[in-house]
């Protein structure tokens, strides 16, 4: 029987099978699962912000979608995995305040997502399924031996991508 | 940047103390709001002042996945803050019951846009008691936003509260006081969390310098 490996806000950590990888209560964040197809070794970060925007390398690069993805690739690569044909699946980035104004704080689970795109696309690596936006909160639990990214919601029902 | 960037062990065991004590204020000043609106005995739980990482703030909330109702206020002024009550579900539930007279649409929601703005209603006199005894206390004016509403899990709900402390900070400090309805039952809980440039002014106002 594999372990079911936490993922807190703002952390990244790795699996290979028959562990697998779970982050509970996803808002506006994005949960990234990366996947080395051919070796099986896996990541799964919980980022909170788009962007690190200091000069100095970030205190604890899981909180950034930037950030966040190298130091995964990175955890990958010593690891052994051929981090030039990663896989990614993504989701979260939802607007969890329905009743809310304007304020631009609500607004974070958009530019989050745009950021991940973009920087999966930055490190070349394929997009191959996302559950984002919404409002809706998510729980996912990603299996490196199958890919399969499980996605769990109150108000939405069950779905795997 | 914030003054306490990253400083956040330089916080003495005597200011949490003192922390807790004002959020005990606060609180109980909440309380009584509640008990009037509701007719019944409100008591408040022993207040907590903790500082811990991101990831832990969710297990200390009720669970990620717990299923409840979050309204949020941003609180701007000398000392920003955040400000934010939290109800299980099944609770707010038994709450609008009692403010409305008539059952909710459904026990463990989604409810009526009518019950929402009960909800906020509700959120909005809890938070400016709290705010009120503490401005009283501290001679800070704390002013809160309109209220913004959530019903889910509540890792999710926190995620954008919390985003907003990740730009500055890897930590952050929870004020944390529950509500208890005839002794027992807990209706629900009411989170302060300074921004970590407010904690100087509070601790400025209240005497305990760093």
């Amino acid at each position: 029987m594999g372990e079911l490996i936490q993922v807190g806000m703002a952390e990244c950590k790795l699996a290979r099978p028959p562990d697998k990888l779970m982050t509970a209560g996803l808002g506006s964040c994005v949960g990234i699962c990366l996947l080395d197809p051919i070796t099986k070794i896996a990541s799964m970060c919980h980022i909170m912000l788009p962007y690190c925007h200091h000069d100095k390398p970030a205190v604890n690069p899981g909180k950034y979608a930037d950030t966040a993805i190298l130091a995964a690739v990175g955890a990958m690569h010593r690891s052994g995995a051929d981090t030039d044909h990663l896989i990614a699946k993504i989701a979260g980035g939802a607007q969890m305040f329905r009743f809310s104004g304007n304020s631009d704080i609500f607004k974070i689970g958009q530019r989050n997502v745009l950021s991940v795109e973009e920087n999966l696309e930055k490190n070349k690596i394929q997009l191959l399924g996302k559950d984002i936006g919404g409002n809706v909160g998510r729980t996912i639990v990603f299996d490196p031996a199958t890919g399969n990214l499980a996605i769990r919601t109150i108000h939405e029902g069950d779905k795997i991508i | 940047m914030s003054v306490l960037h990253e400083g956040w062990d330089k916080i003495s065991k005597m200011q949490l103390d003192v922390l807790r004590e004002i959020a005990n204020i606060g609180a109980g000043n909440a309380a009584t709001a509640l008990a009037t609106m509701l007719k019944s005995r409100i008591e408040i739980s022993v207040p907590h002042a903790l500082i811990m990482p991101f990831a832990d703030v969710p297990g200390f909330m009720g669970g990620a996945e717990a299923h409840s109702v979050g309204i949020y206020f941003h609180v701007s002024g000398p000392a920003q803050a955040s400000i934010l009550l939290v109800m299980p579900v099944e609770k707010a539930a038994q709450l609008l019951e009692m403010l409305l007279g008539t059952s909710p649409a459904s026990m463990s929601g989604p409810f009526s846009n009518l019950e929402y703005s009960a909800l906020m209603e509700l959120g909005n006199i809890l938070s400016s008691s709290y705010l009120n005894a503490l401005s009283s206390f501290t001679r800070i004016s704390f002013k809160p936003s309109p209220p913004a509403l959530a019903v889910d899990m509540v890792g999710s709900i926190l995620n954008t509260i919390l985003s907003q402390y990740g730009e500055v900070s890897e930590m952050v400090l929870v004020m944390e006081t529950g509500f208890k309805k005839d002794k027992v039952d807990v209706v629900g809980n009411i989170f302060l969390l300074p921004e970590p440039d407010s904690l100087n002014t509070l601790f400025n106002a209240l005497g305990v310098v760093v």
